[in-house]
């Protein structure tokens, strides 16, 4: 349970499958994110991107397939292990998911608070001081998430996912809905906990030059699978027809438009 | 055609079947957690003030005019048989033993079970129920529990309360309206009233309270698909909850009834 810098935990997908339904929405992942790495996933809307991040953090269990974290089969832990296991792993959610009836100063130290690292007369001093590093005012912390703006919720589940110095981080779209100044604020952000923090990182997002200032590697997910995995610094000159066409955001290609059910 | 009707009969039984064994478990599940640390004193005392508290004064307001609408009414029906006297005892057995709990459990199913259904079901399709599985929160015993414990606790301190203002009620009427004289009326409800009517009724209180939260607690768990799921769980933890209301209500008489 000892927390080492730089991590020693890594994640690695092997075949994973999820169906809901008739709808196989991942299809065989395989997917190798080393210890004190930064991978970007990409992939198009509905691809099942937050499915396998959840997976990852068994919310949704999956059909097939092997999970290993630090190397060990999550599926088959015992659940005192896996609470342990999870107890070193962040996540930001797409939609924030801010506890609405608590201010946004526990929000941030709720983790820390939970695990009684910290009391909670610290805990807004320490609030204050991650919102700072998400670009916000120490007097947010005494909102409620209601009031604030769909940015400033999403930096502010940003700053409770990185409160806790997680071991590994899942960041499903973090830079979405903030303007391109903030945007490139959290990419530095995010680079930081993978550098100072040792972290490892998983982060999903739709833009180019936010893929390559956080990523090391970046991934492709396409119909359920990875279908490209390499440098993110070459994203969008990468000879992968549709990774390109994927980056460059164009319309003709390999990838069409298809219906989605 | 025949094994296509069997088919369309028996799958709603198959599911309520599958939907009662997931409730029994999530109930035991909860239970379990409610007697196992960590305890969340903050969330209890946030809960039980909620139900006690501001559930007082709809519990108050129908359980007075609810005794008071009894002795009016037993007056109607007695007075025909030169009965009039046991006004006093058929208002105080019935508040104690049937109509403050019941009713009271049904006004707080109506706010309380509602609440609890609409708040964890907008947590449930918002992530936030897995947000505190990612926090080192297990959301059981964070959410479920707490709530649990505060309804049953609660329910029956509230139903003291409808007894004793459903006395008053009917206390009012009789001496006002009616033409009894205060202390024959007192004392004829006091002399009739014995301990396990109260008893008996705060039982059902405890155990209205837990049904209450239960339903609450799982229709808003396991809701899905946003904001219409999640009127739907509200809907169907008050129906269910009422419903069970009655249907316990029943059953715990005939435990109390079979002494
Ligand atoms: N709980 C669920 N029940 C049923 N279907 C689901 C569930 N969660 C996700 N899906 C389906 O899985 C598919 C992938 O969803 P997912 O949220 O992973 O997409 P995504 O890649 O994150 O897309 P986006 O970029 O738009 O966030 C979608 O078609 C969605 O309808
Ligand atoms: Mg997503």
């Amino acid at each position: 349970m000892s927390s080492q810098r730089p991590t020693t935990l890594g994640v690695k997908l092997i075949g994973l499958r999820k169906a809901f339904g008739p709808k196989q929405v991942l299809d065989g992942v395989n997917l190798d994110i080393p210890p004190n790495s930064s991978m970007v996933v990409l992939g198009g809307s509905g691809s099942g991107k937050s499915v396998m991040l959840k997976c990852i953090l068994g919310l949704i269990q999956p059909d097939e397939g092997v999970i290993e974290i630090g190397g060990q089969d999550v599926l088959k832990m015992s659940a005192r292990d896996r609470t342990a296991l999870m107890n070193r792993i962040g996540m930001l959610f797409q939609n924030g998911a801010l506890f609405d009836s608590l201010p946004v100063w526990e929000n941030v130290c709720f983790k820390l608070l939970a695990q009684k690292r910290i009391t909670r007369r610290a805990a807004r001093d320490k609030a204050a001081e991650v919102l700072a590093q998400v670009g916000l005012a120490a007097s947010v912390g005494d909102l409620s998430p209601a009031e604030l703006s769909g940015g400033m919720q999403k930096r502010v589940a940003l700053a409770r996912a990185v409160a806790a110095e997680p071991e590994i981080i899942l960041f499903d779209e973090p830079t979405t809905g903030l303007d391109p100044i903030m945007g490139a604020v959290i990419d530095g952000l995010i680079a930081d906990c993978v550098h100072r923090l040792g972290a490892t990182a998983i982060s999903i997002t739709h833009d180019m030059a936010s893929a390559r200032r956080i990523g090391q590697q970046a991934a492709m997910l396409y119909r359920g699978q990875v279908v490209w995995t390499g440098p993110a610094a070459q994203l969008g000159d990468t000879g992968n027809a549709m990774v390109d066409q994927f980056a460059r955001g164009e319309r003709e290609g390999p990838i069409t438009m298809e219906l989605r059910r | 055609m025949v094994t296509a009707f069997l088919a369309a009969l028996g799958r709603p039984i198959v599911a309520a079947c599958r939907s009662a064994g997931d409730l029994g478990l999530f109930a035991l599940e909860a239970i379990s957690h409610v007697f196992r640390p960590p305890f969340y004193g903050r969330q209890f005392l946030r809960h039980f003030i909620e139900v006690a508290y501001f559930s007082l004064p709809v519990v108050a307001l129908t359980a007075l005019f609810t005794g008071m609408v009894l002795a009016l009414q037993s007056y109607t029906g007695f007075a025909r048989f030169n009965a009039q006297s046991a006004i006093a005892s058929v208002v105080i057995l019935s508040v104690t033993r049937e109509l403050g709990p019941v009713l009271a459990g049904l006004m707080v199913a109506g706010r309380i079970g509602a609440a609890m259904a609409a708040e964890l079901g907008t947590m449930r399709v918002t992530d936030q129920i897995d947000a505190l599985t990612t926090l080192s929160t297990d959301p059981m015993k964070y959410l479920v529990a707490p709530r649990i414990l505060a309804a049953t606790v609660a329910l029956p301190l509230l139903v003291l309360v409808a007894d004793v203002l459903g006395a008053m009620g009917g206390f009012v009427i009789g001496t006002v309206k009616l033409g009894f004289v205060p202390a024959t009326y007192l004392k004829a409800s006091w002399d009739v009233l014995q301990l396990q009517d109260v008893t008996s009724g705060l039982a059902k209180a405890a155990v209205f309270g837990f049904v209450i939260a239960l339903m609450g607690c799982y229709s808003g768990y396991r809701s899905k698909g946003g904001a219409q799921g999640v009127g739907l769980a509200t809907t169907s933890a008050v129906v269910l909850a009422s419903i069970l209301i009655l249907a316990l209500d029943y059953v715990v008489t005939e435990a109390f009834f079979a002494q």
